[in-house]
């Protein structure tokens, strides 16, 4: 099973990268732009069949090294 | 009276802080990341550099090497645990101090002397030092901006944990004089305790004159003071 996990950062909290690119899409005529967030995906391959459980230790791992809970958020997705 | 500093894999000032805390007195010792008994040790340093490689996020992949389990257990007994610049960052990821730390606001790498003004003096970090008092002191960071949740920061506010500001030459603290972008101009924290500290500039590199400032060591002797001291159990 193939897992893709995509971690934000939570709105409000500093992110310099997001506030360059919106600054520079800004220069390019994008006018329809506001905020822009960068993020972060992982892929992760697990052995197993059993899909749930496999949602489960993968929220598990997010929680407890893949995104850190102060400052980003994050969601699941089986992608195979 | 011993302190240990931590070597993890990509560490790159723990000989600069054997070498400070040596000249001011300590005896320090290097200990390795899959060390897990730090019982001899009356207190325990993690130097700055790039622990694992700084993979992930800054401090993630360190903040479960073996070796902080111990260093927990020493933050929980109330002996001295100081994170400096790399250190600072695994102090927050463990979840010993609060916050985050970032990119820089202008997305530049920092590496020039900053000022930085003493907040308060119930840490370990700051004992020694005088309230108002401004140090000079080098950064050596590209994730050195604070951040946190506005509950968090209300709460470091409220407890008065923010040991040390960025500032000018004279102690001013506003936005232009941050130079990374860190929330409410925070440099150092400690916790509710004071026996947790950490904060992104150098001390262990202002300890002598010909390094251009001895600033640092006001902060290092706090933690020695610290070492020294009756804990409180």
């Amino acid at each position: 099973m193939r897992f893709r996990v995509n971690i934000t950062r939570n709105e409000g909290l500093s992110d310099p990268e997001g506030v360059e690119t919106a600054r520079a899409l800004a220069d390019l005529g994008y006018d329809e732009v506001g905020e822009v967030h960068f993020g972060r995906t992982i892929t992760l391959e697990l052995s197993g069949e059993d899909a749930a459980a496999a949602t489960a230790r993968v929220t598990e791992m997010c929680r407890r090294l893949l995104a850190n809970p102060v400052i980003e958020d994050y969601t699941i997705e089986e992608i195979e | 009276m011993k302190t240990a500093v931590v070597v993890f894999p990509g560490s790159n000032c723990e000989n600069d802080m054997v070498y400070a805390l040596g000249l001011l007195g300590a005896d320090a010792e290097l200990v390795w990341h899959r060390e897990t008994d730090l019982t001899e040790f009356d207190g325990v340093v993690l130097p700055g550099g790039f622990a694992h490689g700084d993979y992930l996020r800054t401090g993630a992949i360190a903040r479960f090497s073996p070796v902080m389990a111990e260093v927990g257990r020493m933050a929980t007994e109330g002996k001295p645990v100081l994170g400096i610049c790399n250190g600072f960052q695994i102090l927050c990821e463990a979840g010993l101090l609060p916050g985050a730390l970032v990119a820089n606001r202008d997305l530049r790498f920092i590496c020039r002397p900053v000022h930085v003004r003493v907040e308060q003096t119930n840490s370990v970090l700051t004992r020694a030092a005088t309230p108002g008092q401004v140090l000079a002191i080098p950064l050596n960071s590209y994730e050195g901006n604070f951040t946190a949740p506005p509950d968090v920061l209300a709460d470091i506010d409220a407890g008065n944990a923010a040991v040390l500001r960025y500032c000018d030459a004279d102690g001013v603290v506003d936005e232009t004089t941050n130079p990374n972008g860190s929330a409410h101009s925070i440099a150092g924290l400690t916790n509710a305790a004071g026996n947790v500290a950490g904060l992104m500039p150098h001390p262990e590199r202002a300890v002598e004159d010909i390094l251009g400032s001895s600033d640092g060591r006001v902060l290092l002797e706090s933690y020695i003071a610290t070492l020294a001291a009756e804990v409180p159990a």
